[in-house]
C-alpha cells in the first residue's frame, strides 16, 4: 500500500514535457500538422504567424479594403475576428474590418451566440451588422420549421444563410467577405461534393478565395488550419455546434464530419490530405460545366434559372415546402408555367429575395 | 476524489445545460488510481442525461470531442490511461460543427 502511494507521487506522465518551441512552459497540445508538443502561448504565436503567412502568400487583402467577417458567435468566427483584428494592427494591413451576423430567427439559438458577437464587437472594436432571415426572406426559421417539420430544414437554413451573408456584405459595401471555415469544413465539403458528383463545386471548394469575378469575393484564411481547440477554450464562445443547432438532427453533413473526425483520429494529417486531393482534382477540359448565370428573379449568382433560395421561397410561399428539396429540375423546367401562374395571382406575400444590386 | 468537470461546445446540453460540475468520483477499487477511462464511464452513467452517443463512441469520447486535463490536451497525458488526482479539472469540448 505504502509503495503505491510513492508511485502515485512519482513523476506524473502528464506535465512532464516542455514545449518544443519555447522550452519553458509545459506543453499543452500536439499540433496535428507537425505533431510537435507545444504550450498554449506558443500555439497562439505559431497560429497567428501561420495565418499571417496565408494572408500574405495568397495576397488575400489589399490596403484600404473593407472586409466583412462572417460572425456566427461560434469558435471559428470568434477566433477569426480576434486574429484578423490583431494581425491588422500588428502588421499594418490597413483594413477596415466589420462583423456581419445572420439571425435565422431560431428561438433560443442565436441569443447566446449574438451575445458573443456583441462581445466581440466591443472587445475588438469592430462595427457589427445583424441581418435577419425575416428581413431578407419574410420567414424566420421557426416559421419554416413549423411548416415543414424537422426534416430537411437544414436545406433552407444553409441556402438562406449563404445568400444572407452576401446580402449583408452588400449592405456594408465591403470589398470582401471572410469566413472562419477551417480545414475540417473544407475536407468535409470535398467529400460531400465527391459523393454528390458535383464537379463544379468540387473544383472551386478548395480555393482560398472564391467568387473573384463576382461582386463580393469570399475568402477562408483558416482553410488549412485545423485545431484551435485551445483557443476555443480561451474564448467565450456560444454553444454553436450543429449538435445544438436544434433543428438539424438529420443533417447529412454530420455524417461526413464524423467520418473525417474518425479518420483524423487514425491519422491526423488525413484532413489536410483530403484538401490536397480536392485541390489536385483535375477536371477534363471536355467536361461540360454548368454555366454560372444569374437568378432571373433576384439576380443572385445561380447556375439555374432561379437560385436555390428563390426556389425554396417559392415553395414556402405557395405552401409547397418540399419544392426544391432534392431535385430542382422539375421546377426550373416548368418554370414558364409557374411564372405565369404566380405573376398573375400575386400570391407571394413575402418579400422576393432581393432588391439589392450586387 | 473531488474533480471539476466542464462541458462546452454544446456538450452541456447533454447534461441539463449545466456547464460546470463539481463531482466526487471514487476509483473503481480501493487503492486503485482513478483513470480517465473510469471517469468517462462514470460521466456517462451519472451526468449524461440524453443522447450519450453524442459524447461517447465505444469506450472513449466521440471523435471531435476535445478533452483537456488541467488545461492540457489528454493526448499528451495518455488519453484513457491518464491518471486523475484530487482537484483536477477535466474539460470536454465538442469541436464538431462549430461555426
Amino acid at each position: 500500500m505504502a509503495s503505491e502511494v510513492v508511485d502515485a507521487t512519482a513523476p506524473k506522465p502528464r506535465g512532464g514535457r516542455f514545449c518544443t518551441v519555447c522550452n519553458e512552459r509545459r506543453a499543452a497540445l500536439k499540433r496535428p500538422k507537425t505533431l510537435e508538443q507545444i504550450c498554449k502561448e506558443c500555439f497562439y504565436a505559431v497560429f497567428e504567424d501561420e495565418i499571417h503567412r496565408v494572408i500574405v502568400d495568397n495576397h488575400l487583402f489589399k490596403p484600404g479594403e473593407r472586409i466583412a467577417i462572417g460572425a456566427s458567435g461560434g469558435k471559428d468566427s470568434t477566433v477569426l475576428a480576434y486574429v484578423l483584428s490583431e494581425l491588422n494592427i500588428r502588421h499594418g494591413y490597413g483594413l477596415d474590418l466589420f462583423l456581419l451576423s445572420i439571425d435565422e430567427g431560431i428561438t433560443g439559438y442565436r441569443d447566446d451566440s449574438l451575445e458573443t458577437v456583441k462581445r466581440n464587437e466591443i472587445q475588438y472594436g469592430l462595427p457589427l451588422q445583424v441581418v435577419s432571415y425575416k428581413e431578407l426572406y419574410g420567414w424566420t426559421m421557426d416559421e419554416i420549421v413549423k411548416l415543414i417539420g424537422l426534416k430537411n430544414n437544414c436545406t433552407f437554413c444553409g441556402v438562406f444563410r449563404r445568400q444572407a451573408l452576401d446580402r449583408g456584405a452588400a449592405l456594408l459595401k465591403v470589398d470582401k467577405l471572410v469566413t472562419g471555415h477551417n480545414a475540417d469544413d473544407i475536407a468535409e465539403t470535398v467529400l460531400l461534393n465527391i459523393l454528390r458528383g458535383d464537379i463544379a463545386r468540387l473544383s472551386r471548394c478548395t480555393s482560398i478565395t472564391t467568387g473573384e469575378d463576382g461582386p463580393i469575393p469570399r475568402c477562408k484564411p483558416f482553410k488549412c488550419s485545423s485545431v484551435f481547440n485551445l483557443l476555443i477554450d480561451s474564448f467565450e464562445v456560444g454553444p454553436l455546434t450543429c449538435s445544438s443547432r436544434i433543428y438539424s438532427p438529420n443533417a447529412y453533413r454530420g455524417f461526413a464530419r464524423e467520418f473525417i473526425k474518425d479518420l483524423e483520429r487514425i491519422r491526423p494529417r488525413a484532413i489536410l490530405d483530403i484538401i490536397k486531393s480536392g485541390e489536385d482534382f483535375r477536371i477534363s477540359t471536355s467536361t461540360k460545366m454548368p454555366e454560372q448565370g444569374n437568378c432571373e428573379r433576384c439576380g443572385y449568382i445561380s447556375s439555374q434559372k432561379w437560385c436555390k433560395a428563390c426556389v425554396l421561397l417559392e415553395g414556402l410561399n405557395r405552401g409547397l415546402p418540399k419544392l426544391g428539396i432534392g431535385r430542382t429540375r422539375g421546377l426550373n423546367n416548368e418554370r414558364n408555367k409557374d411564372m405565369k401562374a404566380t405573376n398573375g395571382t400575386k400570391a407571394l406575400q413575402s418579400k422576393q429575395c432581393g432588391t439589392l444590386d450586387f | 476524489m473531488q474533480l471539476t468537470l466542464e462541458f462546452g461546445g454544446g456538450l452541456e446540453l447533454l447534461c441539463d445545460s449545466v456547464k460546470i460540475h463539481n463531482v466526487n468520483v471514487e476509483p473503481q477499487a480501493e487503492g486503485k488510481k482513478l483513470t480517465m477511462k473510469h471517469l468517462l464511464s462514470w460521466v456517462r452513467t451519472n451526468l449524461i442525461k440524453e443522447r450519450p452517443e453524442m459524447f461517447m463512441k465505444g469506450d472513449t469520447v466521440r471523435p471531435g470531442v476535445l478533452v483537456l486535463v488541467n488545461d492540457c490536451d489528454w493526448e499528451l497525458s495518455g488519453q484513457l490511461e491518464t491518471v486523475l488526482e484530487e482537484k483536477d479539472i477535466v474539460v470536454f469540448i465538442s469541436t464538431l460543427h462549430g461555426g
